[in-house]
């Protein structure tokens, strides 16, 4: 495969998993978690690092999930301690973040990890670090991790898809029905930094958070059905995925930069035009949504 | 020694942090009461791509135009929170992540632009994203210092209707403080502290100057007034030492410093606070164990 097809695919990857850990993110109403996760992730990587003096997808994977486990488990702590929900994420993560950028800037210095990088990604260098897989043949590391990455997303998605769904819409009925609704708050925090790490050399700590968030909050507005949110959410993942690269190829700028900027298109195009949930549906069919008639008689 | 530092160009960029720490110490108290603590969060990513396209059109970098295309950033990106929180089924938490995202995505795409043109590389423009303290001149200095105490002087003067807004909406209606205007005056001060703040601590760690002060200074103080003079001393603390810290590294960036020290304060304040610290709380429980054991003892021994 050429080098642009490397990079299309590796960015296509990002979409999708992100796209479908997306979806619950927004359902569960936790959206601001991954942005928080998204940062602290930067200290478990760097720590990994720091232990085992190289750059390794699977110690940056391990360090990834402790980091976004840390910081779920750290604000659960403070909320408990009666810190408002939202006050205690943004001092965990903020907190942790800077952390990691001190030690990134003091001790890691010039070795292979540096801020810029790790906060914007360099998806172009992707293909350059590549391994050989039995039966693929030779593939780029970040590539296979995003793969195994979005089949373990995958798996556990299917595995558990009616336990996801009464938990994410009513947690209170889960919990009567025996369902360990903390474990599988833990276990989709773990869902998300391994998402979160493995789209970190490609898109970077910030625009990654555009690509759980946005596409799922795009598809959320186009269906009621999760299943259709699930499919959607990484269709458009892909697709603003795919046109950010072409898009940044095209006036030659940063690529994660604009397949932040393009989830953001898609969702503005949803946002205007969905016809379920859109602005124009509401002055188009008014009536069929209860609120839209008070809204035209105003 | 104190002649020195003011001559220095630390002195006046010490200064200038910890003037910022004050006013985003005071403004974050308001934040935490208004229950809008990520907000600054996204409002400070959202100021990023306003920062680069402001040195994009002049050309050059003049703070004070930075700081007004930041602002123009800023307050479209709350803009589109609240519109779309109210007109589309998205909730408010999904809203601020993606405008937070979104924006500082098109930000780094416009930052990349904006490097690769002549001189932008020399610009420092890299130094919004982390903070770089020491990158700033005398002038920038002045400026920051100048808003920074407009804000602390727009809180100051209304302190009294500050409160009546911020605890008790409709008693504030009925005595005829315009809600609307409270509401622009908050949202005008809160950008300007985060813009002027980039510079110094970074678009992404800005928020950390209005959250952890207000939530440290919650544990020692049940009044509003002494609460925000608490939290603005712990930010300004906070701002001069993580600034004293950073200067004793080439190149170490100022914001993540000024975040851990007052971080190290937040866990002061949870462990030692006056309300409802965890010491306190422990020390409470362990002698109401004490009274009740021995009340269990008196008991057994009346019964006897």
């Amino acid at each position: 495969m050429t080098y642009t097809a490397w990079i299309i695919v590796t960015a296509a990857l990002v979409g999708l998993s992100c796209g479908l850990v997306g979806v619950f993110l927004i359902l569960r109403k936790t959206a601001m978690m991954a942005d928080a996760i998204s940062h602290t992730v930067l200290l478990g990587i760097v720590i990994a690092f720091l232990v085992t003096r190289e750059v390794s997808g699977s110690a940056m994977l391990v360090g990834g999930i402790l980091a976004g486990l840390v910081t779920a488990f750290l604000v659960q702590w403070l909320h408990s301690l009666r810190v408002q929900h939202d006050a205690s994420m943004g001092i965990v993560f903020t907190t942790l973040f800077a952390i990691g950028v001190i030690l990134i800037s003091t001790s890691v210095g010039n070795a292979h990890l540096d801020v810029q990088h790790a906060l914007m990604g360099e998806i172009t260098f992707i293909p350059f670090h590549t391994i050989t897989l039995p039966v693929i043949g030779q593939i780029p590391q970040a590539t296979a991790l995003l793969m195994i990455v979005f089949l373990v997303v995958l798996f556990f998605i299917i595995a558990f898809y009616k336990e996801w769904k009464i938990t994410s819409f009513d947690p209170t009925l889960a919990a009567s029905l025996g369902i360990p609704v903390m474990v599988m708050h833990y276990l989709f925090m773990s869902l998300v930094s391994v998402t979160t790490v493995a789209s970190f050399d490609s898109v970077g700590a910030i625009m990654v958070v555009a690509m759980l968030i946005t596409p799922a909050a795009s598809a959320y507005l186009w269906t009621d059905k999760l299943a259709v949110m699930l499919v959607l959410s990484g269709f458009f993942g892909v697709i603003s995925a795919v046109a950010g690269f072409y898009v940044a190829a095209w006036i030659d700028t940063s690529i994660s930069g604009s397949m932040a900027f393009a989830t953001g298109i898609v969702f503005l195009v949803s946002f205007i035009g969905s016809p379920k949930h859109g602005l124009l549906s509401k002055y188009i069919r008014p009536g069929v949504h209860g609120r839209i008639v008070w809204r035209v008689k105003r | 020694m104190l002649s020195l530092l003011l001559n220095s160009n630390l002195g006046w960029v010490l200064l200038s942090t910890t003037t910022l720490g004050l006013a985003a110490g005071t403004i974050g108290c308001m934040a935490y009461w208004k229950r809008q603590n990520l907000m600054s969060d996204a409002l400070s990513h959202a100021a990023l791509p306003g920062v680069v396209l402001a040195f994009l059109l002049i050309g050059e970098k003049n703070l004070l135009f930075l700081i007004i295309g930041a602002a123009c950033s800023a307050l479209v990106g709350a803009f589109l929170i609240q519109w779309i929180t109210s007109s589309s089924r998205i909730s408010e938490d999904s809203a601020m992540g993606m405008v937070l995202a979104v924006f500082y995505g098109f930000g780094i795409m416009l930052l990349t632009i904006a490097n690769r043109s002549a001189g932008g590389n020399q610009s420092g423009l890299d130094s919004f994203i982390y903070g770089q303290a020491a990158s700033m001149v005398r002038s920038d200095v002045l400026t920051m210092m100048a808003l920074a105490l407009l804000v602390i002087f727009v809180i100051a003067i209304g302190f009294k209707e500050w409160k009546i807004f911020l605890f008790d909406q409709n008693f504030a209606k009925g005595i005829g403080l315009s809600l609307r205007g409270m509401n622009t005056i908050y949202t005008a001060v809160l950008v300007t502290t985060i813009v002027i703040g980039i510079q110094a601590v970074g678009v992404i760690l800005m928020a950390a100057m209005l959250i952890i002060p207000a939530v440290s200074a919650r544990y020692w103080s049940h009044s509003f007034k002494s609460m925000l003079i608490l939290s603005s001393a712990f930010g300004g603390i906070s701002g001069a030492l993580g600034t004293l810290t950073s200067s004793w590294g080439s190149g170490w960036p100022t914001g993540p410093f000024i975040v851990v020290v007052a971080a190290g304060f937040f866990v002061i304040s949870l462990v030692f606070g006056k309300e409802k610290g965890l010491l306190i709380q422990y020390i409470q429980l362990k002698i109401q164990q004490r009274q009740q054991q021995a009340k269990a003892v008196l008991k057994s021994e009346g019964v006897k």
